[in-house]
């Protein structure tokens, strides 16, 4: 009540009444029955079950060559730390800093640090290099969260649906239009379905896409239902015997129950026909801070995500939020964007990752 | 998902909630607590840093205030520091003797550029200003396509071509001055900080228009490499101020203050939704709680007053409050309140409500039973439920398709609910009638509170 207590003074001569009724009305309601019908469902890593996979090979390029040259004159506070004689506050201090720059958050940072702790207490550890080597290690294992092999369900007689999803700007369309030419490549055949609707020119942007990797394309009209372009596109696939069918869907802000509704119906349609959604992609932007886990956790209650793709990696960014993502939501990291072109979209390695963490 | 400052405080507060000072450890224990809210906000560390000392220093030398307890001191102190710094010198929009005045967008990939750009033409549309939109962001597949059905939707004309952006930012100030537009605005491609190439070619496209203004897009989610992004950009172009996209999000939006901090320059403008007039000039008040996580409150204010007409809802608080209020004026504003997004996204935003309840599923149909209930009664039952007898409890029920114990449950609540407006209406009813509607609110806080509290 606190804040409440502070900020009404403000606000009462001028708001009051509104906010005032709605609180009122809130009483009202509540008190008929806070029905708790059960808590939000947190399992995310629940996948869409388990279906045959084939291996996915999708581009070679090493994450630690590419990932030199944007950390080549970066030196972190790990440096600091490692040219110590001995382990001290100050260590600690420079570890945990890294760590928060990288984007991992206080929970999750807190969370790895606290056994090394117990560790070094007991002289089990003395040298920092020691401690950081221990660190390294304890954080890889904690990226263990099931397959990093896309799923693509070989035994299916209709196409398979990889659903893309995220925020405004991570990166789904172009995240797509790689991910085709990649499984063009494959030779696969590949159908993109422009369902996002909504962005201006967001269809074209994925025309370009299909255009270039000889993918086939369906797209609605501006504004219209995203579900039905996403159904069309695999009614279309379906008769034309596509392996694939990458569904492209506007970006949401996870706040917005409309869209997020909107989001977990486009997912409920597109398993409705011949087809089967056997990977739901969450993209995230290597630069998003904390908001990132509140991502997952909402995006995954809409639309069972299977995998993260973490984008844009190739900035000065590290995008440590993933980490907290796969560790303790349990949605492993499939692929990582590291560019533009078609080639810079990697599986995910968790060692090269962890590495990186720390340049 | 993150704890707020002051549900953060309150467990350090509670030992000291009688006591009228705090002692150097108290402000220490406290400072570690900011700090966490600061960092999960994603301010970034060496930020943080300096925000701790400064509010250490204003806490040092704070002289105990009798109006508020030590945590309500402690939040406004670091409220009114986070205002400070994230204040300041605002900037104003000035126009260029010999127009065109030039405004440039850069920032990284994906940071709503183009968005932003279409927004802030509209924007001076409504200063009575004829911009002219320039697509150089010739990388992006359709990005120039997006500008222009954003300027077709605003009536705004929009210039590009294909080649070479700095060809055609040019080639669009050109186009500005041939038919007589006095802002334009250029969209560029996004770009890392790191990319050499491509900080150059923005550099040249700076250069080929002379901005009176260049702003630096950045989006709220962005975590610590913010102040990295900001210092890259500004050191190349000279940024002279900052526009906030995505800020209808949830995340708290703690890059405003690494940005504003170690580049000193304002923050323009907030983007505030997916419509193209959701824009609007900055304000640092309302972005230091929202980083606190406080700043809910004002989203749920700004959502009540969007959707309830402020008359109506005045004559029912003011009906409320002398115990008038009937189930039909209920009704009504029940479903104003509906219009306000789901309830669990309404509770969401209010203060207080413990997390256990905040994250329980609560089924919207809650509404629409509450709403039956009152579509089956009478128009008297609905001025005078006391009326509402067994019978015509049975009947309710049978007509809203819910049960006996529903009805009961839900005039015994409205009964209860009156009683206490009316007791808060009695208790406040000295002041006029503004510091009336004062006193209300916090009483009315602290009676929900108790309410959704755990039992």
């Amino acid at each position: 009540m606190l804040a409440l207590g502070f900020f009404a003074p403000r606000f009462a001569a001028e708001t009051a009444p509104t906010v005032f009724i709605a609180l009122a009305v809130l009483t009202v309601v509540f008190g008929v029955g806070v029905v708790v019908v059960g808590r939000r469902r947190s399992s995310p890593a629940e996948t869409v079950e388990a279906v045959q996979t084939t291996v996915e090979t999708v581009g070679t390029t090493s994450v630690r060559e590419r990932l030199a040259k944007a950390r080549a004159t970066m030196s972190g506070a790990i440096a600091t730390a490692l040219t110590r004689s001995s382990i001290t506050d100050e260590t600690w201090d420079e570890l945990e800093e890294s760590l928060l720059r990288a984007d991992l958050g206080v929970a999750t940072t807190t969370r790895v640090l606290q056994p090394l702790r117990g560790l070094v207490a007991s002289k089990k550890i003395t040298e920092p290099s020691q401690l950081v080597a221990t660190l390294k290690d304890e954080m890889r294992g904690q990226l263990d969260k099931g397959p990093r092999k896309l799923n693509f369900d070989d035994s299916l007689q209709a196409p398979n649906i990889w659903l893309v999803v995220g925020v405004n700007g991570a990166g789904k369309t172009t995240t797509i239009g790689k991910l085709g030419a990649q499984q063009r490549k494959l030779g696969r055949s590949v159908l993109m379905a422009a369902g996002d609707t909504f962005r201006a020119a967001a269809g074209d942007q994925l025309q370009t896409w299909a255009q270039r990797s000889g993918s086939d394309f369906v797209r609605g009209a501006q504004g219209g239902d995203p579900s039905s372009v996403i159904f069309d596109g695999v009614a279309r696939a379906t008769a034309k015997k596509i392996d694939l069918v990458l569904a492209d869907t506007a970006g949401r802000l996870q706040n917005n129950s409309n869209l997020m509704e909107e989001l977990a119906k486009v997912r409920r349609v597109a398993d409705k026909g011949e087809g089967k959604v056997t990977e739901v992609l969450l993209v995230i932007d290597a630069t998003t801070g904390q908001n990132g886990l509140t991502q997952a956790v909402q995006f995954s209650e809409a639309t069972q995500v299977t995998g993260v793709v973490l984008t844009k990696l190739d900035g000065s960014s590290k995008g440590g939020i993933v980490f907290a993502i796969e560790s303790e939501l349990g949605i492993p990291i499939k692929l990582v964007g590291l560019g533009e072109t078609i080639d810079d979209l990697v599986e995910f390695d968790a060692d090269e990752f962890v590495d990186a963490l720390f340049v | 998902m993150f704890e707020n400052l002051s549900d953060r405080l309150g467990g350090v507060l509670k030992g000291l909630r009688n006591r009228g000072r705090l002692t150097a450890a108290d402000v220490e224990e406290v400072l570690l607590e900011v700090r966490t809210a600061l960092l999960e906000a994603d301010v970034n560390v060496a930020v943080v840093r300096d925000v701790i000392d400064k509010i250490r220093q204003n806490s040092v030398g704070a002289t105990a205030s009798t109006a508020l307890n030590p945590g309500q001191q402690v939040i406004k102190i670091v409220n009114d520091q986070l205002v400070a710094m994230l204040g300041g010198e605002t900037l104003k929009i000035t126009y260029a003797g010999q127009p065109p005045t030039v405004v440039l967008l850069a920032g990284l990939q994906g940071s709503g550029k183009t968005t932003s750009a279409a927004k802030l033409a509209g924007w001076f549309k409504s200063q009575g200003r004829q911009p002219l939109l320039v697509g150089a962001d010739l990388q992006r597949p359709a990005a120039v396509e997006q500008l222009r059905v954003l300027g077709a939707q605003l009536n705004v004309p929009v210039f590009s071509e294909p080649g070479d952006p700095v060809a055609t930012a040019k080639s669009g100030l050109a186009e500005a001055k041939r038919i007589g537009r006095d802002v334009l605005i250029v969209d560029t491609a996004g770009r890392l900080a790191i990319d050499a190439e491509m900080m150059q070619q923005v550099k040249e496209i700076s250069s080929a228009v002379q901005p009176k203004f260049t702003f630096l897009v950045v989006d709220a989610m962005t975590g610590q490499d913010a102040v990295t992004v900001a210092q890259a950009f500004d050191s190349t172009l000279s940024i002279d101020g900052v526009i906030m996209s995505k800020l209808d999000g949830d995340a708290r939006g703690g890059a405003a203050l690494s940005v504003k901090h170690v580049l000193g320059k304002p923050i323009a403008f907030a983007s505030t939704g997916e419509k193209l007039d959701a824009f609007e000039q900055f304000h640092p008040d309302r972005m230091a709680s929202r980083i606190l996580g406080m700043g809910d409150m004002l989203t749920l204010i700004e959502q009540a007053e969007k959707v309830f007409e402020k008359e109506k809802a005045e004559v029912a608080a003011a009906k409320m409050l002398e115990g008038e209020f009937t189930l039909e004026d209920f009704l009504e504003q029940l479903q104003q309140l509906k219009k306000m997004g789901s309830l669990q996204s309404v509770m969401g935003m209010m203060p207080g409500v413990p997390k256990e309840l905040k994250n329980a599923e609560i089924p919207d149909d809650q509404l629409k039973r509450t709403e039956a209930i009152i579509f089956s009664m009478t128009p008297q039952e609905r001025a005078k439920p006391e009326l509402i007898n067994g019978s015509r409890r049975v009947r309710i029920s049978k007509g809203s398709g819910t049960t006996v114990a529903d009805v009961n449950r839900l005039v015994k609540q409205f009964g209860e609910m009156k009683k206490m407006m009316k007791q808060m209406g009695n208790k406040g009813g000295r002041g006029g009638k503004g510091s009336k509607m004062g006193g209300v609110n916090d009483d009315l806080a602290a009676a929900l509170g108790s309410r959704l509290g755990p039992r």
